[in-house]
């Protein structure tokens, strides 16, 4: 630590260099730091504590299919579950079909199966009394300017309405909110099975899948497979899974994040090697006479040794946490800005303890070659510029 | 005056790294062929030249420094060039899947085949549109097909929880003579009335059990997969069957999903559409299936680029910021060869041009290095995935086609400009006296 000064000095030697290899570390941790909050955010999809003990049932030919509706009462006979929701898919869309929304017809005692899921009691009760009522997430209110009461036109893309057309109306009743807005319910609509099953010629009494919660999050296994057993055999066997197991299974099947942030971020620190490793390589050259000069007043070698690694660290350490740092303050903003168009993650613990090690263990490697060519410098051939 | 002459350099430097991004390949050939002129028959040109030799002849001796630019735009573009490439081969595979003179009908208001209901009456009054192509016998080519998903065990599974989707598609003997391009590539077709499916190449690599002669269980009957085909496009990654059996097993009776037309040309398909949306027997949508299946990839191609802009744009920050590293250094251990030239002469201009020249050439060789490392590794490359409002993995290939090489290549010149325009006006501004007096 006393050295802290000196090997400080170092670093700033030549400030225009320094600060050029500061920014491009400071870039390679920004990207680091946005990828790995991808990748952790999609690892931790669905893993909330209400997520593991909510199970759902789909049909095990695929999940397009439909189940009977008779099945919501053996469901909730089995021995274990505490109750049973369903929903339909609706596929929505407002205005363009391109802005598609994440539409669910849902059985009316859905939102106590979520109870992550905040709705103002007064609002939740006009919901439950008015056949056409929507909710709608606070992210989708927010990004297109919607308010309680309003009209809200939706295209479905599967189910016609009665008329046959696709466009159905709705009445906007409230808002579902969720603590720092992590429930997928916050980019969601919910309206009510009943009303679309009665709208639509298309549905005729079926359901989507349903969602049962355990009362012992640790019996969820026994109570998947009593659940799958009522319908063995018949033609419509069901599949039921953790919503964590769901997500998890679509999220491999959609894109294998881990493998692009592992290969991305492998190109990225491989050159930042090269290129930081050159740096400290050049550094330490020029500093030959002076290294030389510290060791003719008495520095032994493994201090010289350790400087030199300390700069390099340091360097790194600087860089990855301001690039760190960067992505935290800047994703929250973007977020905000957007208006809930673009979600970033936050950058979590996990992000963190990585990257600093990550600083570590790159610095480690760049100034281990100066460091041991520092310790192993001769001093009179290195006074004598040879 | 400083401060408003570096303001006007960062100008200049955003205005023309925006007007090269929009340049196609035939400008740059045009610039490259007025400097190579410039410094072929005026006199600064040639000073420009002979001072550029001096400098690339002696980038051997800085091997490491330089090796810093070369590697580390290399490092930006293989990330750029594999990211496009993915996005390209993804595009590229729902795209060659359609064709101008095929016409695809659904339901109106549904967004994919799957959502879609047409009914038995409503294929017969389709087939008798305008424009269908007929066969030797005189029948229209039209396909009714039922497209469903069923649930499959993924390969390399470790529980019965890694499974996924693949879309399931009923066809008829029509379904074949409508699309030219589909072959048997082992065993045969399926025998109408039979469980029996055939599997595309892509769905075979994606999922277990999909061998000829092997039986699968879909829901609670079993299959036997009869062979293995090939269409070159998107429809192999899905596994086929007959229309009436996967009617039955999904309980759809003798509903389609989807019918597809051959035209007798592109130009038939405005009559063809204009019969059907105005035949008040039927509500549907109509388009050429190259218009649907190049509208299926638009959102995730974007999403694609856009992500590897952003990843790539954060990438060449860092790699311009190494460059300007390696070129100060560069100018700084030439200070006195270059303060020499403009002693006895040289002005500020060829000293300029010839170290920008030196930086784009390492960047150029770097871009090629990128590009070539990321074609080698994943051009070809096979990846699937789920989203893009498809039911089932859909398996393409990653293409690292000539423009995305390109684009990558534009990349690499313009991190290489940024790098050494800096330097380089260093260098020309440097007086010559103190210039001369560094050690």
């Amino acid at each position: 630590m006393k050295y802290l000064h000196l090997i400080w000095a170092a670093l700033f030697r030549r400030k225009t260099r320094t600060i050029l290899t500061l920014v491009s570390i400071t870039a390679a941790f920004l990207l680091f730091g946005l990828l790995d909050a991808v990748r952790v955010s999609f690892e931790q999809a669905g893993q909330s504590v209400n997520g593991a003990e909510r199970l759902q049932t789909q049909s095990r030919l695929s999940f397009i299919q439909t189940l009977p509706s008779a099945l919501e009462s053996r469901i909730a006979a089995v021995d274990g579950v505490k109750d049973v929701a369903y929903a339909n898919w609706f596929g929505g869309a407002y205005q363009d079909p391109h802005n598609q929304i994440f539409t669910f017809a849902v059985s009316p005692n859905y939102l106590d199966v979520y109870p992550e899921v905040e709705v103002d009691p007064a609002q939740r009760k006009a919901w439950d009394a008015t056949q056409n009522g929507i909710l709608a997430g606070e992210a989708l209110i927010k990004k297109y300017g919607w308010k309680i009461g309003d009209k809200i036109p939706l295209q479905s893309q599967i189910f016609p309405n009665k008329e046959g057309s696709k466009n159905w109306n709705f009445d906007l009743l409230g808002v579902m909110k969720s603590k720092d807005g992590k429930a997928f319910q916050s980019q969601m609509i919910i309206l009510h099975w009943k009303n679309f099953d009665e709208t639509t010629p298309y549905n005729r009494g079926q359901v989507g899948w349903y969602i049962s919660r355990v009362k012992d999050v640790n019996d969820a296994d026994r109570v998947a497979k009593a659940i799958d057993a009522l319908s063995a055999n018949s033609d419509h066997e069901t599949k039921t899974m953790t919503e964590q197991a769901v997500m998890a299974n679509w999220i491999k099947q959609s894109v294998n994040i881990s493998l692009i942030v592992t290969s991305i971020m492998g190109a990225v620190f491989f050159t930042l090697l090269l290129l930081t490793g050159n740096t400290m390589m050049q550094a330490v050259r020029e500093r030959t006479s002076e290294l030389a000069v510290l060791k003719t007043i008495g520095f032994s070698n493994t201090s010289v040794l350790g400087m030199v690694l300390a700069e390099s660290v340091l360097l790194l350490l600087l860089g990855g946490i301001i690039g760190l740092a960067l992505v935290s303050v800047l994703s929250p903003a973007i977020s905000q800005g957007s208006g809930g168009v673009l979600n970033l993650p936050r950058v979590g613990g996990t992000t963190w303890v990585l990257g600093v090690a990550l600083a570590l263990a790159i610095g480690l490697v760049i100034g281990g070659l100066p460091a041991l060519r520092a310790m192993r410098l001769n001093i009179v051939d290195a006074l004598a510029g040879r | 005056m400083k401060f408003l002459t570096g303001l006007a350099t960062f100008l200049v430097v955003l205005l023309s790294i925006v007007f090269f991004v929009v340049l196609p390949w035939q400008g740059l050939v045009v610039i490259a062929l007025a400097l190579a002129a410039w410094m072929g028959l005026t006199r600064r040109g040639q000073q420009a030249a002979s001072v550029t030799g001096v400098g690339v002849s002696t980038l051997g001796q800085r091997l490491g420094s330089s090796a810093v630019i070369v590697i580390g735009i290399a490092g930006v573009v293989g990330v750029l060039v594999a990211l496009f490439a993915m996005a390209q081969g993804y595009a590229d595979t729902l795209r060659s899947t359609g064709s101008a003179d095929t016409a695809i009908v659904l339901r109106g208001a549904s967004a994919s085949e799957v959502s879609s209901v047409l009914s038995h009456d409503s294929v017969l009054v389709i087939g008798q549109a305008p424009g269908v192509a007929k066969d030797a016998e005189g029948k229209p080519i039209v396909s009714a097909e039922l497209v469903v998903a069923a649930n499959l065990p993924l390969k390399n599974a470790k529980s019965s929880d890694d499974f996924g989707s693949v879309q399931l598609r009923g066809i008829g003997e029509e379904a074949w003579k409508l699309r030219k391009n589909a072959k048997i590539l082992a065993g045969r077709k399926p025998e109408p009335g039979k469980y029996e499916l055939v599997a595309g190449k892509g769905a075979q690599a994606n999922f277990s059990g999909l061998e000829p002669g092997k039986e699968i269980k879909l829901g609670s009957q079993l299959w036997t997969v009869s062979g293995v085909f090939a269409t070159g496009d998107s429809f192999e990654s899905e596994i086929w069957a007959d229309a009436q059996i996967v009617g039955a097993a999904y309980r759809r009776g003798s509903s389609v999903t989807t019918v597809f037309a051959r035209l007798t040309g592109a130009d038939a398909f405005e009559p063809f559409k204009a019969a059907l949306t105005s035949d008040p027997r039927l509500q549907v949508d109509v388009d050429t299936t190259l218009g649907y299946f190049s509208k299926q990839s638009e959102g995730m191609s974007k999403i694609i680029t856009i992500i590897g802009s952003v990843v790539g744009a954060i990438m060449a920050i860092g790699a311009v910021f190494g460059a300007l590293n390696t070129m100060f250094a560069a100018v700084a251990t030439r200070a006195r060869e270059i303060a020499t030239l403009r002693a006895i002469g040289f002005r500020g201009l060829p000293v300029v041009v010839a170290i920008m020249l030196e930086t784009m050439l390492l960047a150029l060789i770097g871009g090629a290095l990128g590009g070539l490392i990321a074609w080698l590794i994943f051009n070809g490359y096979t990846a699937s995935t789920l989203a893009g409002g498809s039911t089932g993995a859909l398996t393409f290939q990653f293409h690292v086609a000539p423009s995305v090489l390109w684009t990558g290549l534009k990349w690499a010149l313009a991190i290489g400009f940024i790098g050494g325009l800096y330097p380089a006006l260093r260098a020309a501004r440097l007086p010559v006296t103190t210039a001369l007096r560094e050690s």
